[in-house]
């Protein structure tokens, strides 16, 4: 293997990305499969918004609209939003900290291709005898009695995706607490790199009850077990318990590298050291901490009695004390800074009033007697889609130009970013600000057409158009996106000009072996300090040039991943009883599965190196872009 | 780098500190199976002489949650150095699960 360019073919590139174990390209294919998705959870989206258009609509019927419905949230929430952080974790986190790769590349490459088959798998559901039809949180009482396989897909699919994300998540710990380079404390570690630290330990510490209730979940239909049969002396409301003991972890596991992206953000383009990075740290953590200590206020309306919604009622409320922090640091932060406005940062100056209007409507919910009125109404549709778009969607754009040069060497045309940024974040507000008042009017969530007589009529054809001008901001993205491929001019390693931390003193994009020689970190914004000393070269080396100890690319997760698929077709299947062929399939598929694991571990694979001839090359040439 | 060996000759004061070292472990070792063995004891003593199990459980309980202690600190060497944070994390996965178990027994199944 070389890093000598060359011209590959089409079959090559496919293979290589197959086969790819380096944690950018991982990037790629997780953001490539991650905005798929986002298209397929927008296009889902966007029949919603047709079908409220207008009063007594019969565009979609009442199921389809339930099987459109559960779909946008699930896939929006597992499919899209998380997997396109985690592209961005991957990208950006391993150079922050100035390491050669994530801890356990293979388990990277599995993480992916884990996540890239169980959305499918959900996906699938639409062309085999319908979607799920249940709501994201697929509440038991209305699962169990769902009838076709939409459920099991559910359950199947995220079980799937489920190690993958957990995969990564216990991949990125490991990774930061190692692998950071000399000189590179817990203090000293960019604001991304804290909130990927903390995102992956609450995926590890929330995915495991997920996975408990989806097991549940899957032994009910499968096997006829009765966790949640009332009947049958089970309990529905365990589903509930489980499902928010991942379920609000899970929003804090979406928001906090969105705040991470942010934080850089700000601090990249206001020209100012973060205001108050310790206090930002510790808000970081301690909204981690709290965010398992509150799943309860989204079961208010349950019956958990006056105790339990006071004690959850309070542990809510307190989380808006690390978060107004984060607000007034990011505010200082800007503060006598010297501002561009470039598309990133008017992304991050949108999202502080945005994010604000969810947060407070969130401490309004918190209140459990105003629950009980607010609850399942459109005021909550509103309050998520405040917090999930305008923090975490309005971060994944704002970071797709930021750190889109960095991944693939070119930069994202400022003037269609500017477009789609105003496009988007108007029709954002026009979409979901006026459902706030659609809910305090009495229209309930999830319901898949109102009356005339409601006078409901206006402000849901407002919202539909709100959301046309989300679809055309999205568009234009995708527009930018091809149009700045095919122009193709390459960019420097910092071609904002005003990086601060590590990633931005590496080639765009960087070789694949990152960096030839260990950076010695000198302190907060590394990158930063070396510029202002009038370091040419961006950094200090911790160790002399060497050869350089590579992991081979490898297929086996592929392999690996596709047998849990094929098994879960079988088991799927199994569940209808008359059909013979579903246990081989099981068999088969498990058989893939273990196959490869067995494969894995009994051959040796130690690597390459790259010898110190070649680094030099690279060096000497200023080859240093591994990608072309 | 990683795949270069290198080869360091001890002294003789190096080798008898990690002899030192390595028999104060053992010593530590051997002593928490003892107590090991002894709270097992009293546990099962308990059980054979019939008490009242509002006795019983309580005992076993208190009695499990030392062995868990001294198992991840006496053999699982989480007193050694550079454990601090796998200790972090284990706790915080025990506090989460605490808490979870908690809340479900408090106000699902009371």
């Amino acid at each position: 293997m070389s890093s000598i360019a060359q011209k590959k073919g089409f079959g090559a590139a496919m293979w290589d990305y197959l086969t790819t174990v380096d944690h950018k390209k991982i990037a790629h294919l997780y953001l490539a499969s991650g905005g798929i998705f986002f298209l397929i959870g927008g296009i889902e989206a966007m029949l919603i918004r047709i079908q409220l258009m207008k009063a007594g609509n019969d565009f979609l019927s009442a199921g389809t609209y339930n099987e459109v419905l559960t779909m946008h949230g699930t896939t929006m929430i597992f499919l899209a939003a998380m997997p396109i952080l985690l592209a961005f974790m991957n990208a950006i986190m391993p150079l922050q900290i100035g390491a050669r790769d994530v801890a356990f590349p293979f388990l990277n490459s599995l993480g992916f291709w884990l996540f890239f088959f169980g959305g499918v798998f959900l996906n699938l559901s639409w062309f085999l005898g319908g979607a799920p039809d249940a709501g994201w949180t697929n509440y038991a009482s209305l699962a169990i009695a769902s009838e076709g396989h939409g459920i099991d897909f559910y359950a199947l699919g995220l079980t799937i995706s489920g190690f993958g994300t957990l995969i990564s998540g216990i991949n990125f710990l490991v990774t930061i607490i190692n692998m950071r380079a000399p000189g590179m404390t817990y203090m000293r570690m960019p604001l991304f790199t804290w909130t990927t630290f903390v995102a992956s330990a609450l995926i590890l510490l929330a995915f495991p009850p997920l996975t408990v209730g989806v097991f549940f979940m899957v032994f009910d239909r499968m096997f006829g077990a009765n966790f949640f049969d009332v009947t049958m002396g089970g309990n529905t409301i365990i589903w509930e318990h489980l499902f928010w003991i991942f379920g609000h972890p899970e929003v804090y596991i979406l928001i906090l590298p969105a705040f991470g992206i942010f934080s850089e953000i700000f601090a990249i383009f206001s020209r100012k050291r973060l205001f108050g990075y310790t206090a930002l740290v510790f808000a970081t953590i301690l909204i981690g901490f709290y965010g398992f200590m509150v799943w309860a206020h989204h079961m208010f309306t349950v019956g958990l009695g006056p105790t339990a919604n006071a004690v959850f009622a309070l542990a809510t409320m307190i989380i808006a004390v690390p978060t107004g922090v984060k607000i007034f640091n990011w505010l200082l932060t800007i503060w006598g800074g010297s501002i561009s406005f470039t598309t990133p940062m008017m992304y991050a100056i949108g999202f502080i009033p945005s994010f604000v209007a969810g947060g407070v409507t969130g401490v309004m919910q918190a209140i459990a007697p105003l629950d009980y009125q607010l609850h399942d109404s459109y005021f909550i549709v509103a309050h998520f889609h405040y917090v999930i778009v305008g923090g975490v969607v309005l971060a994944i754009l704002a970071a797709t130009h930021l750190y889109w040069p960095k991944m693939f060497g070119t930069m994202l045309s400022e003037k269609l970013g500017k477009w789609t940024f105003w496009l988007f974040f108007i029709g954002f507000h026009l979409t979901f600000f006026i459902q706030h008042f659609l809910g305090l009017m009495g229209m309930p969530r999830r319901v898949y057409t109102f009356g005339a007589d409601q006078g409901w009529d206006l402000f849901n054809a407002i919202s539909s158009v709100g959301a046309v001008f989300m679809a055309a901001g999205v568009i234009i993205l995708l527009v930018n996106v091809v149009m700045t491929s095919i122009k193709n001019e390459r960019v420097g390693n910092d071609p904002w000009g005003d990086g601060r931390t590590l990633e931005w003193a590496i080639a765009s994009p960087p070789p694949f072996y990152n960096f030839a020689q260990t950076p010695l970190v000198r302190g907060l914004d590394t990158f930063w300090i070396e510029k202002m000393e009038g370091n040419k070269e961006g950094m200090v080396y911790a160790e002399p040039l060497e050869e350089i100890h590579m992991p081979n690319g490898s297929f086996v997760p592929v392999v690996m991943s596709f047998g849990l698929f094929v098994a879960s077709f079988g088991a799927l299947y199994n569940m209808d009883g008359d059909k013979g062929w579903t246990i081989p399939v099981i068999i088969i598929g498990l058989a893939i599965t273990f196959g490869s694991m067995l494969f894995r571990s009994l051959k040796d694979d130690l690597g390459f190196h790259i010898s110190k001839e070649e680094l030099m090359r690279d060096v000497k040439g200023g080859k240093s872009d591994g990608l072309k | 780098m990683a795949h270069e060996t290198h080869t360091h000759v001890r002294s003789q004061t190096e080798y008898e500190y990690i002899r030192r070292q390595r028999s104060k472990e053992m010593r530590g070792q051997l002593t928490s199976f003892a107590i090991m063995i002894f709270l097992t004891l009293i546990a099962f003593t308990a059980v054979a002489a019939d008490f009242s199990p509002y006795l019983i459980t309580p005992i076993i309980l208190l009695l499990a949650a030392v062995q868990v202690v001294l198992q991840l600190y006496g053999f699982m060497h989480m007193s050694n150095k550079g454990h601090g944070m796998v200790a972090f994390f284990m706790f915080s996965g025990m506090f989460v699960a605490f808490i979870t178990i908690l809340a479900l027994v408090t106000i699902v199944w009371w």
